[in-house]
């Protein structure tokens, strides 16, 4: 967590006070709350009124997904990228099949992009049965920005509410909720350095979901649940600083980056970068290692003290081809030998070098373990 | 500087206290949990001792107690392949499979050791209770317990990577360990029957596999007196379930002689004709010390134990009991023991 989150949300703790008291200490809390809405909408390219705050980006997805799809019904027909987050997809997969919605994955390309005409000729196919689009901000895995003023403005175009999960972009990319054009838009608190357990929905006024947490209403009567004072501060306070700090980060992030990407290349000659090479997230570096297991490869260098990631696991933990490396067609044996490498805001010249010392070492040692 | 050793973590008590005991003798240890069905079941159910995603989390819980680095390693093609294939195909020609000593031989020992091995591993560890002094192979102190049957099939080059650091522990001392380092598995029951079989229905396993190939019941003169669904369905030896209609004249129980795949008839008769003092068998595996002093062999997991002595011919192995033995079956291991050291192993063909 950023100190700064740390400083607003331990501040709050020895508090009591239910923001939707009337007394004193409720007010005190209520207060907290309108700052950080005011503070994050500020940030964001929002009005206040448009912050629901959740427990946290799944929640958020959730309510944006299957509420707009309930309000929009009798449509049936959910346009969603190939490449989302489960947070998304899930719940789009769990209206096929549990009511009758029509889930269709929108092709990215071989660098994991949503082309503008994908989305145009899915909505065109029958605009009046499409119930919401939703694409992500940014992918979490090969780290692909997508076009999302020009998607959102298509879905605009044919009056049809437009979800973006941007838990990966805020405080990484300038992102603005008014320029966007998105109706929906889903941030996560740990995500920008704040506390886990919050996040929020940006929600145009206007566009109204139905709720799928029932009871106080607390949050324009769409997400019910008392506030979590705070953690909303601290989200309210990361949000801000990772604002703030974005450009100069970024700037800092994506040298970094580009410098492993170079240096990783040179390693190993024949990996290959995944994503897109221009459009990515400024920390994400995301390669295929041919002839080695992911697997094999995250434990010899977790042995060397880098960590790194795979793509995703299954509830049992085993490693999973990853979805996104699927839809964007690349086999599956390159996508087991796949690992994320995500730099952030603690992140050092030191570590790229650590990386590229051990790495070679590490990368023949499991070509020879061989796919399993 | 200690070895680096991969510890298999079932999620079970054996393999968290041998995992827990290489690390405090100060090896580099990694743990990692053989994820071995392709569908996972989340929760046990009965008996079964591996692959539920419960038993995924006991061992990952485990190993963060012991404060070891953690792994999932996907061995389910393997499995399915070597060990549940050859289970079915074993019992379609008339034998009786061990899938616990073709697990440790195909992919404990196998599979797992030369990924391991590959990615810089130098040993093996699993929570089997029997002993491993110098590369020889023997019983356990527990003899309840002791698994050396199932171990007696590795060859000397997969024992001299291996670590068995339970042999000189009682399952008890086990249990007891297990409490005092606060492993949470500490008294999670044993696992018994069949993994793969969830159920522990193994006749309605095969029958899904095999499907239903009625036939004939015959008795020694070859006279029909049944009929089953299936001769896979039967054991050598097993006296219940043969739904014969007409008594034997003498009133005696009839027992499974022997099981013909190619004609799906099975032979019954009674009990003195299941009494064999010599035992054929293929594959040997010479893994231990020479032979010397009192032989015994051992011819199913939790079997009894028998004098005898043996010789080699063209490569099969001929063991002659001291005392008669019955429920002697085809593809069981017949382990070898001087004492209680392994001398070797070899699969039964024939017993007569």
């Amino acid at each position: 967590m950023l100190p700064e989150a740390i400083e607003a949300m331990t501040q709050q703790l020895g508090r009591v006070g239910n923001a939707s008291s009337l007394h004193a200490a409720g007010r005190q809390a209520r207060r907290v709350v309108e700052e950080s809405r005011e503070a994050i909408a500020d940030a964001l390219g929002a009005r206040p009124s448009e912050v629901v705050f959740t427990a946290g980006g799944t929640e958020a997805d959730n309510l944006a997904i299957k509420g707009l799809y309930w309000a929009r019904e009798p449509r049936r027909r959910i346009l969603i990228s190939a490449i989302e987050h489960h947070g998304a997809l899930d719940p789009a997969r769990w209206l096929a099949d549990r009511q009758g919605a029509e889930v269709e994955l929108l092709e990215v390309d071989s660098h994991g992009r949503v082309h503008p005409d994908t989305l145009r000729a899915a909505i065109e196919r029958d605009p009046e049965s499409v119930a919401l689009v939703s694409v992500m901000w940014a992918n979490n895995e090969v780290g692909t920005v997508q076009p999302i003023r020009v998607l959102a403005s298509i879905a605009r175009d044919h009056g049809i509410p437009f979800h973006t999960d941007a838990v990966q972009a805020v405080g990484v990319l300038p992102v603005s909720f008014a320029d966007s054009g998105a109706q929906a838009l889903t941030l996560s608190g740990h995500k920008v350095g704040g506390p886990m357990g919050v996040g929020a929905l940006l929600l145009e006024r206007g566009v109204t979901p139905v709720s799928v947490l029932h009871g106080g209403g607390q949050e324009r009567d769409v997400r019910s649940g008392t506030l979590d004072a705070p953690a909303i501060a601290g989200l309210a306070a990361a949000v801000e600083a990772a604002a703030k700090g974005q450009q100069a980060q970024a700037i800092r992030l994506s040298a970094l980056r580009d410098d492993l990407i170079r240096r990783v290349r040179q390693a190993v000659p024949d990996v290959i970068l995944n994503g897109d090479p221009v459009d990515r997230l400024p920390g994400n570096a995301h390669f295929s290692f041919p002839g080695c297991e992911g697997d094999a490869l995250l434990m010899l260098l977790d042995a060397k003290g880098v960590e790194c990631s795979t793509g995703s696991a299954c509830s049992a933990g085993v490693a999973q081809p990853s979805h996104v490396l699927l839809a964007m067609g690349a086999p599956a044996a390159a996508a087991r030998g796949s690992l994320r490498f995500t730099l952030g805001h603690t992140s050092t010249q030191d570590d790229v070098d650590r990386l590229i010392e051990v790495l070679p070492a590490a990368v023949e040692r499991a070509r020879r373990a061989g796919l399993s | 500087m200690g070895l680096r050793v991969l510890a298999a973590m079932s999620g079970g008590v054996d393999s968290a206290v041998a995992a827990a005991r290489i690390a405090e003798a100060g090896h580099d240890v990694t743990g990692v949990h053989l994820a071995l069905s392709a569908n996972p079941q989340s929760h046990r159910t009965g008996a079964r001792g591996c692959c539920t995603i419960e038993d995924s989390r006991d061992a990952r819980r485990a190993a963060d107690v012991i404060g070891i680095p953690f792994y999932i390693w996907d061995m389910a093609e393997r499995f399915q392949r070597d060990v549940v294939e050859d289970f079915v195909a074993e019992y379609a020609a008339g034998r009786t499979p061990n899938p616990c000593l073709r697990c440790n031989e195909k992919i404990k020992f196998e599979a797992v050791l030369d990924r391991a091995l590959a990615l810089g591993f130098d040993a093996v560890a699993t929570g089997h209770h029997a002993r491993l002094t110098d590369g020889v192979l023997s019983r356990s102190v527990d003899q309840g317990k002791d698994q050396s049957y199932v171990l007696g099939v590795l060859t000397r080059q997969q024992l001299s990577h291996a670590i068995f650091p339970l042999g000189d522990s009682t399952k008890a001392e086990v249990r007891e360990e297990a409490a005092r380092r606060g492993l949470t598995v500490a008294d999670k029951p044993d696992s018994h029957d069949i993994c793969f079989i969830a159920d522990g229905d193994t006749r309605g396993f095969l029958a899904k596999r095999l499907g239903q190939e009625p036939g004939s019941i015959v008795d020694q003169e070859g006279e029909v007196v049944g009929s089953h669904h299936g001769a896979y369905a039967f054991t050598i030896g097993q006296r219940k379930g043969l739904h014969i209609d007409r008594p034997t004249a003498d009133g005696r129980p009839r027992y499974v002689l022997s099981i013909e795949p190619v004609s799906n008839t099975v032979t019954v008769g009674p009990r003195e004709a299941l009494q064999v003092t010599e035992i054929t068998c293929v594959r040997p595996v010479w893994n231990g010390p020479e032979a010397t002093g009192e032989l015994s062999v051992q011819l199913r997991a939790h079997g009894e134990v028998y004098g005898c002595r043996f010789e080699t011919r063209d490569g099969e192995v001929v063991i002659t009991l001291d005392q008669p033995a019955t429920g002697v079956a085809a593809g069981q291991a017949a382990v070898l023991y001087s004492g209680d050291t392994v001398i070797g192993s070899a699969t039964i063909a024939t017993a007569a």
